[in-house]
Order: C-alpha cells, then structure tokens, then sequence
C-alpha cells in the first residue's frame, strides 16, 4: 500500500515534468497559424496617392522584407485602411497581419506607440524569431513618417506644425 | 526490519504535515484511483485521433506524403522479416562462442557484411559495423589523423561536407591540425586542380563526400581517387546517400575509408558500416575501447537484427538499384516540369547533370523557404536552409555554391524515393504550386519585379523610406544574434 502511495507520487511528479516538454514541442502558436492560413489585409495601395503612407523594411538576404501601407483620412488624421505585403517566415507574415489589424482605425499618433513586445506577446513568438515583431513595429512607423513626409512635401507650410509634432514621437 | 523501519521514515517524511486518519482517507482514495484509472493513451494517441493529427500547433486531415528520404528511408518489410527472427527466437549475442545462439547470430552477421561488402565491391573483411554514418565518419578522419598524428598534420576536405566531417576536422584543428576547406563551384563540384595543389607532403586524408546530402551532387569519385593514389594520401569518403543509389566501387575510386548508413537505403536505423581498405592497410585510432569486437576498431557488441537489417538492405539495393533509379528519374522528372509548368522563378540548386535525382533542391524566387514549408504541411519535405532550426543562417552548403543569400533563403529539397508513387508527386506538385503562388500575391518583392525594379542592383529602396535606430534594432542578418540575445 504504501508502495502504490509513493508510486503515486512520483507518477505525478512524472506527469508535472512531462507538460513542458508537450509546450515545448509546439512551436507555432495557434494565432500565427491562423494569420498565415488567412493573413487579414493582403494588398496594396496606390503609393503616389497622398493619403497613402508606405513603409518597406528588412532586406531579402536576411529573409524578410515587409510593406506595410495605411491610408489616413487627411481631416481626422485616422487611418481607415491598412494592407501589407511580406516576404519571410510564418511569423513575420503573421506580425505584419496583426499589424494591419491593430493600426486600423485608430490615430495615426496613437500607432506609434504599438511595441513590438506587445506583437511579439499577443503572437507568442519565440525568441528567434522576435525579430519578426520588430520588422512590424518599424513597418509602422515608417509608413506613418513617409505619409508625413508626403504631406509635407505637397503643402508646405499649412501642415508643418503636425509634421514637426510627430517626428518627436 | 529494516524495510520496516525505511517504511515508517518515508511514511514520516512524505506525510510530516498530515494526521494520521487523513492520511489513511488519502490512501485509500489514492488506491481507488489507481484501480479505475485509464491506462494512459500512447504517444500517438496524443496527437493523432480519428479527426485527423495536431501537432506543434499545425493540424491536418491525415498523414502528409513523404518526400523527405534524404533525411531517413522507410524500412523495407522484405528488410524487416529478415531481421525479426533475430529479435524473438535467435536473440544471441553474435560473440558468444560457447552456444549455438551466439554461432547463428555471428553466421548472420558474417552473411550481412558480405551483403555489404558486395555492393561497393570490396570483401568482408573490410567492413566494420558502426552505429551509423556519423560514427564511421568520426573514425575515418579523427581515428585515422590521430594514428598518424606524428608524421601527417593536414586534411583536405570541402566546403558542402556533411556537418559530422566538418565538426569532426574543427576538433582535429583545435588539436593543432591544418584543415583545407576546399571551395565548390556553382554546381557544388570541387575543382580537381585546386584539389591537387592543396595536396602536401604532410596530407594525412583528403575527404570528400560520394552524394551531397542537401543539394545531390555526386563528386567525381575516380578522379579523386586518382589523385590521391599519385600522392600516396588516403581517401575517405562519406557515402552515406551514395550506397544502394549510384554503382559504387572502392577499386575503381581508389577509396581507402568509406562511411556508409543503413537508415537511408530503407534498412534500420542506428547501425552503419566503415569500409577500410586492407591493401595498403589503412590504421585508424579507435574512438570507441571495450571488448574488442570489429577487430578492436568498434568495441561493443554488434547488434545481430540491425546488421542483417542493413545487409537485406544492401541486398536489396544491389538487385533494385537500376529499377529505382529509372523510376526516381522518371519521378524526378515529373516533379520538375510539373512545377515549372506553373510558375516561373524556379531554380535548381547544384549541377542538374552530375546529380542523384532522387533529390531536388529547388529555390523558389521571391518565396521565403520557411513560410512555404509551413504552408506544405500535407507534404512532408525539408528546407535546405537551417531557418527552421535555431539559426537564421541559410544553408552553409547552398553558400558555398555561391547561391546568393536571398535565394538560398527560398530553397526546398524533394525527396524521392523507392515507395514514391506517381500520384504523390502528382499532388506534391499541386500543393507546392499553390502555395508558392499563394505567398507570391503577398510577396513584396514579386511584386516590385512585375513592376519592373531590379531587387538585385536597385537596392536603393531597402532601408529608404525607414531605418529607425537600425543599430539598436539589429535585424540585419548579421546582428540578429546579438538582438535576440537581449
């Protein structure tokens, strides 16, 4: 009896080990396979028009290039539409589709503010591959600056003041 | 007594917080559910039921075709009903001298290194059984350079090695040994003049593998070999996806160490064989000390089941060799043209002539290797670059083929072999053709070449429109490491 009590014991503490290395095994997180079954927001827009803002990140030999474009509404400054086109693994496609997912319809200040840490979290990205998130997060921000840089270049002085507020962020 | 006593401490130690009368409760549930308890389901059950298998976070219908034999063969079952008997019935140990178990395994085992040794051509004798390629090859180039570490203090061999020969000559070169590392050209051959001129008087072993594991090519063997008889240096070669699938033979190739594996000609896995030649008698240092068996080069005792497994194999392979290679051509064949009949952008990686065609390394332009090995779950292939390892290097050997690193990025090895059907293929093809086109429509750089900018010269556009605080982000290729340590 006593025999079968300690077996017990260390039966559980057989299972307790056993768990991570389930964990471990899997290595994509079911949100990653899921935005790569169906990235949300393939596309691309038209890279002249002045509402669009373009941003292209990464570079071929290390294996991910992302484009992520958004389209600002120019009165309120929000940005209603957003698409992405990426070259690179699962889990860059994946970054770049919560990307286009999260910048929608907020302000185009606000999204500075999106971390790659939160991408990499919500993705459960490994850290190998935490480098995907940071592509995303600089995608981001480089298609808000190009919009800017456009906006500036098309109106002068009459939207200076927003150009100047945003290069501190 | 004792137990008595031992019985009582443990029952006190595990137990030092409970009552007594809990501790009576908690046994007796304990013991009731160890009776109605379920057995626990079977490592396949945890992952495959009757809706289909889900595993590392990937689920699919059935099992997915396989085009991976490079990487490991099936067993043939006319190769496993030749090793069961000697798993149940005729389990002696084949050292045994004192019984008849120990005589009919050792038989057995005799009859499978003559099984072996006829298919490359050289005699029993000379065939030593390892625990596999990796094995062999730690004894052909750190066991032969330490027997004659006294008078020979270099080793040539090639850039496109299999990692084995390759970590095995950095040891030798952390012992003090010079290693030439001899460059491929963009067919993944060696240059026999510059083979010949790294030859000095102090070359202890020139190694070069028979078949190319990632990319196929076969070396030229005989020409190798002559050049080493002329220098008198010895010649090993890794012939691991060689054996069973090109005519080999050690006389012709002047070979004096080969390595040689089971698993990849569809016998067991976890045996192989060392080929040493006898005349001139090649000496190497054992890696392994004990009892002596395999003429003291591989003590420990001989697995009887897993050696006639390889022999059957070898058996096999000497009868079938011509038929598999009409049928893998052919297979090899169907599969190219029916991806290239699809979609454009599909390069052969290595030389398409002097190559086995059991494998196909493609790169696929504008398509990351790792997001398509992902989409082909239903296909189970390998990328040649190590991405989906912990490295983000691409493949080391596609490299040294001077493949530029964007594509070798894009690269998939097809395996074909002898249990390959016409209709796998058939569907490998459909499957990889929608992927690839599926990941093009959203691949930036596809569409920036149907617009008509040269990704390769304009690489004006990488790190134009942003490049925020590049050095504290460091993904380009050669600072990742350092970014994924913080």
């Amino acid at each position: 009896m006593l025999r079968l009590g300690c077996s017990r014991r260390f039966l559980g503490l057989g299972r307790q080990v056993q768990n991570p290395v389930q964990s471990l095994v899997r290595l994509y997180h079911e949100r990653v396979v899921d935005h790569y079954n169906n990235p949300r927001n393939v596309g691309s827009f038209d890279k002249n028009d002045p509402t669009v803002g373009t941003g292209l990140v990464g570079a071929p030999a290390c294996g991910d290039v992302m484009k992520l474009q958004i389209k600002i509404d120019e009165e309120s400054g929000k940005i209603v539409d957003a698409c992405f086109k990426t070259f690179g693994c699962g889990s860059a496609i994946a970054s770049s589709s919560v990307a286009t997912e999260w910048v929608k319809g907020k302000q185009k200040e606000e999204v500075l503010s999106i971390k790659n840490t939160e991408i990499a979290k919500h993705l459960s990205l490994p850290p190998v591959k935490l480098h995907c998130s940071m592509l995303a997060e600089d995608a981001i921000k480089a298609a808000v600056k190009d919009y800017e840089a456009k906006r500036a270049k098309m109106s002068g002085n009459a939207e200076a003041g927003t150009v100047g507020k945003a290069a501190d962020a | 007594m004792t137990t008595k006593l031992f019985a009582s401490k443990i029952r006190q130690t595990c137990c030092s917080s409970r009552t007594s009368s809990s501790f009576q409760q908690l046994r007796k549930l304990s013991m009731a559910a160890a009776a109605t308890a379920p057995p626990p389901p079977s490592l396949q059950e945890q992952y495959e039921d009757s809706e289909g298998i889900s595993m590392k976070g990937v689920k699919i219908s059935g099992r997915p075709l396989y085009l991976d034999v490079q990487a490991t063969s099936p067993v043939d079952p006319r190769v496993l009903d030749a090793m069961l008997p000697f798993y149940i019935s005729r389990y002696g140990n084949p050292h045994s001298r004192t019984h008849l178990y120990g005589w009919e395994s050792d038989l057995a085992v005799e009859k499978a290194r003559a099984q072996v040794s006829s298919l490359i051509k050289a005699s029993p004798k000379e065939i030593v059984f390892t625990s596999g390629a990796t094995e062999s090859n730690n004894i052909s180039v750190k066991g032969l350079m330490h027997f004659y570490k006294d008078k020979k203090r270099h080793v040539i061999t090639t850039q496109t090695e299999h990692k084995c020969v390759l970590d095995s000559c950095r040891h030798l070169q952390q012992e003090g040994f010079e290693i030439t590392y001899l460059p491929v050209g963009n067919d993944g051959i060696i240059d026999l003049e510059r083979l010949r001129s790294a030859i000095r008087p102090d070359t202890g072993l020139v190694s070069v593998m028979a078949v190319n594991n990632e990319i196929g090519v076969i070396q030229p063997m005989e020409e190798i070999g002559k050049i080493c008889k002329e220098f008198n240096v010895p010649f090993h070669t890794d012939a691991a996806q060689a054996l069973g699938k090109i005519p080999i033979d050690v006389e012709k190739m002047n070979v004096s160490l080969m390595s040689l594996s089971g698993h990849k000609i569809y016998g067991p896995k976890g045996v192989g064989a060392l080929y040493m030649r006898r005349r001139p008698r090649i000496r190497v240092e054992p890696q392994m000390n004990g009892g002596g068996q395999e003429r003291g080069i591989r003590s420990g005792t001989v697995p009887t089941p897993l050696v006639v497994g390889m022999g059957a194999a070898c058996e096999l392979a000497m009868k079938e060799m011509e038929y598999d290679e009409k049928r893998i051509s052919a297979l090899q064949e169907r599969l190219l043209n029916g991806i290239r009949s699809k979609i454009d952008g599909v390069v052969v990686n290595g030389s398409t002539e002097k190559r086995y065609a059991g494998n196909l390394n493609l790169s696929f332009a504008y398509v990351e290797g790792e997001s398509l090995l992902m989409g082909l779950k239903e296909v189970a292939v390998s990328s040649g670059s190590a991405c989906t390892s912990a490295s983000l290097e691409p493949s080391y050997v596609l490299r040294a083929l001077g493949v530029e690193e964007d594509m070798a990025h894009t690269s998939i090895r097809f395996g074909i072999g002898r249990f390959t059907t016409e209709s796998e293929i058939d569907r490998a093809v459909e499957l990889t053709v929608r992927q690839v086109e599926k990941l093009r429509e959203m691949s930036p750089l596809y569409e920036m070449v149907k617009e008509g900018i040269d990704i390769k010269r304009d690489a004006s556009w990488i790190w134009v429109t942003e490049n925020i605080d590049k050095k504290r982000r460091g993904y380009s290729c050669s600072d990742n490491v350092a970014a994924l340590a913080r």
